[in-house]
């Protein structure tokens, strides 16, 4: 082991003046940005934060899981029916179950009154059901194709139980018109500030925790399972285990982007959670670089970002750039833009050995575990 | 020597560095509190700028999805109402500029560019939406901001907003005259059936109430997802319910399908007619006029209709877009919105929202459906009901018409038996 490789492993200062560079520009942007720009952005922070997670499953772990607006969803419906129930006061029923339900508040709403319920549950219903799905799916050995097709199934089941039940879930109308978010009035630009501030800070806690995630024993771990399962079974762990912990720990992420992307969005219905939307968090953790650090969180912002603003260019044609823009990445970088400095530095370093050490660029950092590194 | 760069150390400084954005984050100021029952008005000052020789409006229709197929034809027709206010001098003076947006088949991005369009182009009115989701996700917006929505499709009632104006039939306008057609056709027997979302359930459950009030007996009722095109189970109950006419609230793609295992069991519109209530002249030829022809259908404007303004809004159309393009209710209704926002800002002399809803009540236009008045109360307007039968040309003839436009109620407070509905 010589110097210049040690100094190429994750080096924690520029990790942390990465991380500090992340975070001042996203203090810095509501001071920039007009406030419907800022409600974009902190929309697109709350599908980031499945990117996040995707990146930890999916990128270390290797589970291709094409349903996580399940996970999203479920967060998003949760907080949905508290701000429901709370607009409607103590006792009240929400406006839409007056109109298309029978008047009366079914009883497995009820636990959502109470703010702090509705918080534990947003947290503890996804990781349960993804723990015990996973538990289910993962010791049987189910991996691959296999494991995408139920996860995607599993989405589409979710969004088709939504529509039928319209009487408590709304159906295709969704759940919206939220007046206030834990008693703070939603038509308040003031307030509309913190609630991206609060994503702001819930997506950096997210990239700080799969960051410690994977520099740590379980990450190695994770990425071991990816690559070689059968012989970390052999060496006496228990892959299953550490496949579920990515999985709800990722699943859990994807509940929070989606409790908080419901007061930011106003509304969450089930065209928000199907399968479309689902594959949708995918492209930008592909386009992005699966495996690196901030490659799904910058992917995932950039692609929510030019899908918005080449729609709002050319209206009837944005969806053809999208289809291009991930057709060009995946022919020509299928590591994702995060894996282009990599590219062109290793390049680099070629011409000049001697200097590698030296070069310091930041992507490095990120690219902590590229897929199929040598062992 | 140390493999990893990681330390207890390095670990502890990434969580104070989390922790401090954290209390930022908590320490930063918090807006307003809801009181208790008090509302909460608009904040929103309003960007709209009247100062130079043009004034914005929005189009939000989509244009991608699902919907397109459907809600390209009333963008069409919204630009062709466009371009003729603009050739004829604008609209108190002013010529419209469009500022079109892709709505994506997605009340979510309805919802967000409904928003983009007030708050970031700052237009004077939005024109768009289709789906009833698409409409309530858009509701609050224009609320909160206090804006103006025209929304071109007939709907499931029940609602009124002060700031959406509704230019399309509420439920007394097409379904309760279509269910007296039948009675007056002698129909003592209905089978539902409808595709599994707001409008077919809500409307559904308002005929059911019409059928105990009327001595109707529904045989049937039936849901199917929306996309869905396995028809043969509910065909085949249609068949052995034996019923005197069906009630058909089915969308887009399922009709196809409905429609041929309809003909393939053997029936037809002669013994076991189909009322549908979401097939216009568009859907027609994507469904194929063999396998629905003869059936009946509920609007309040047919290409067919009978009137020089009519005559002259085809002829506009065909020449505008192609002469194998058909016009449909939606569409109409979208064309008139327009004129009936241009009428309303003329009255009003100002393209200020309140000024414009303080003036919209009594608004008559010459429309291509016939006269239809705008009722300030509920925000609806009175059109003229029209049951059609569609010909062997792909079109719809007229087959009867409540002759005078029928005074909107959405929420059907005129009708005894609808009590309890809303």
């Amino acid at each position: 082991m010589n110097v210049f490789t040690a100094l190429l492993r994750p080096g924690r200062a520029r990790t942390l003046a990465a991380f500090g560079l992340a975070a001042a520009v996203l203090l810095l942007a509501p001071m920039v940005l007009s406030p419907f720009r800022l409600d974009l952005l902190a929309k697109f922070l709350c599908l980031a934060m499945v990117a996040v997670g995707i990146g930890l499953a999916w990128g270390r772990g290797g589970l291709l899981t094409l349903g996580q607006g399940v996970y999203f969803g479920l967060g998003a419906y949760l907080m949905a029916m508290h701000l429901k129930l709370a607009d409607a006061g103590p006792g009240g029923v929400p406006d839409f179950m007056l109109l298309y339900g029978t008047g009366q508040v079914p009883g497995w709403w009820e636990p959502l009154r109470s703010p702090v319920s509705a918080i534990v549950l947003i947290l503890l219903v996804p990781a349960g059901l993804a723990a015990l799905l996973g538990w289910a799916v993962f010791t049987r050995r189910v991996r691959g194709a296999y494991f995408a097709i139920l996860s995607q199934a599993l989405a589409a089941a979710f969004a088709i139980l939504l529509i039928g039940q319209q009487q408590t879930t709304g159906g295709t109308n969704g759940l919206n018109g939220f007046r206030a978010f834990f008693g703070y009035d939603l038509a308040d630009p003031l307030n509309k500030q913190m609630l991206y501030l609060i994503a702001a800070g819930a997506l950096l806690v997210m990239v700080a925790v799969v960051r410690q995630l994977s520099v740590s024993r379980f990450g190695e771990l994770l990425v071991a399972v990816r690559d070689q399962e059968d012989r970390v079974r052999f060496l006496g762990y228990d892959p299953a285990a550490v496949k579920v912990v990515a999985y709800a720990v990722a699943a859990v992420m994807a509940a929070v982007g989606g409790a908080l992307f419901v007061p930011i969005a106003g509304i969450v219905s089930p065209a928000d959670v199907g399968v479309v939307p689902s594959i949708g968090f995918l492209i930008g953790v592909a386009i992005g670089g699966r495996a690196t650090l901030l490659g799904p969180v910058l992917g995932s912002i950039a692609v929510s970002w030019a899908q918005t603003s080449i729609s709002e260019q050319f209206p009837s044609g944005w969806i053809y750039f999208q289809g291009a823009l991930f057709i060009l990445v995946i022919a020509f970088l299928p590591g994702g833009l995060a894996s282009f400095a990599g590219k062109l530095r290793r390049r680099r370093a070629a011409a000049a050995p001697g200097d590698a050490g030296a070069s310091g660029d930041a992507a490095r950092d990120h690219e902590l575990v590229p897929e199929r590194s040598p062992a | 020597m140390r493999l990893r760069s990681t330390s207890p150390h390095g670990a502890m400084r990434l969580s104070t560095v989390s922790l401090a954005v954290l209390c930022v984050v908590g320490l930063s100021a918090c807006g307003a509190r809801v009181d208790g029952g008090s509302d909460t008005s608009a904040s929103a000052e309003s960007c709209v700028d009247t100062s130079g020789d043009t004034v914005k409006i929005g189009f939000l229709n989509s244009l991608s999805g699902t919907m397109a197929i459907s809600e390209q034809t009333v963008h069409d027709s919204l630009q062709l109402a466009a371009k003729e206010i603009n050739a004829d001098g604008g609209v108190l003076g002013k010529e419209l500029e469009i500022v079109s947006e892709d709505g994506q088949s997605e009340p979510t991005v309805f919802a967000e560019k409904a928003s983009k369009l007030i708050t970031s182009d700052c237009v004077a009115a939005v024109f768009g939406g289709w789906t009833s989701a698409s409409r309530k996700a858009m509701l609050p917006v224009f609320e909160s901001q206090d804006s103006l929505l025209f929304y071109p499709v007939q709907y499931e009632g029940l609602e009124s907003s002060p700031n959406i104006f509704y230019t399309g039939a509420t439920t007394n306008q097409q379904i309760v005259p279509a269910l007296d057609y039948l009675v007056e056709q002698g129909a003592k027997s209905l089978f539902l059936v409808g595709s599994d979302y707001v409008f077919p359930r809500t409307a559904n459950k308002i005929i059911n109430a019409y059928a105990e009030a009327h001595g109707i007996e529904i045989v049937g009722e039936e849901y199917a997802p929306l996309g869905h095109t396995d028809f043969s189970t509910i065909v085949n109950k249609v068949r052995s319910a034996d019923a005197d006419a069906v009630f058909n609230t089915l969308n887009g793609d399922s009709n196809v399908a409905f429609f041929k295992e309809y003909n393939n069991a053997g029936m037809s519109a002669d013994d076991m007619p189909v009322v549908s209530v979401s097939i216009a002249e568009e859907e027609v030829g994507g469904i194929g006029v063999e396998n629905i022809e003869g059936q009946l259908t509920a609007w309040n404007y047919y290409q067919t209709v009978d009137s020089p303004e009519n005559t002259a809004f085809v002829e506009a159309f065909k020449a505008e877009y192609g002469e194998d393009r058909p016009t449909s209710d939606p569409m109409e209704a979208a064309y008139t919105s327009l004129y009936l926002w241009k009428a309303m800002v003329e009255k009003a002399d100002s393209f200020a929202v309140d000024d414009v809803v303080a003036a919209a009540d009594g608004i008559t236009y010459d429309a291509p459906e016939g006269k239809v008045v705008v009722n300030g109360e509920n925000h609806h307007i009175a059109k003229t009901a029209l049951i059609g039968k569609i010909g062997a040309d792909g079109l719809i003839h007229t087959e009867w018409s409540s002759e005078e436009p029928i005074e909107p109620d959405p929420y059907l407070e005129g009708y005894d038996w609808a009590d309890g509905l809303s």
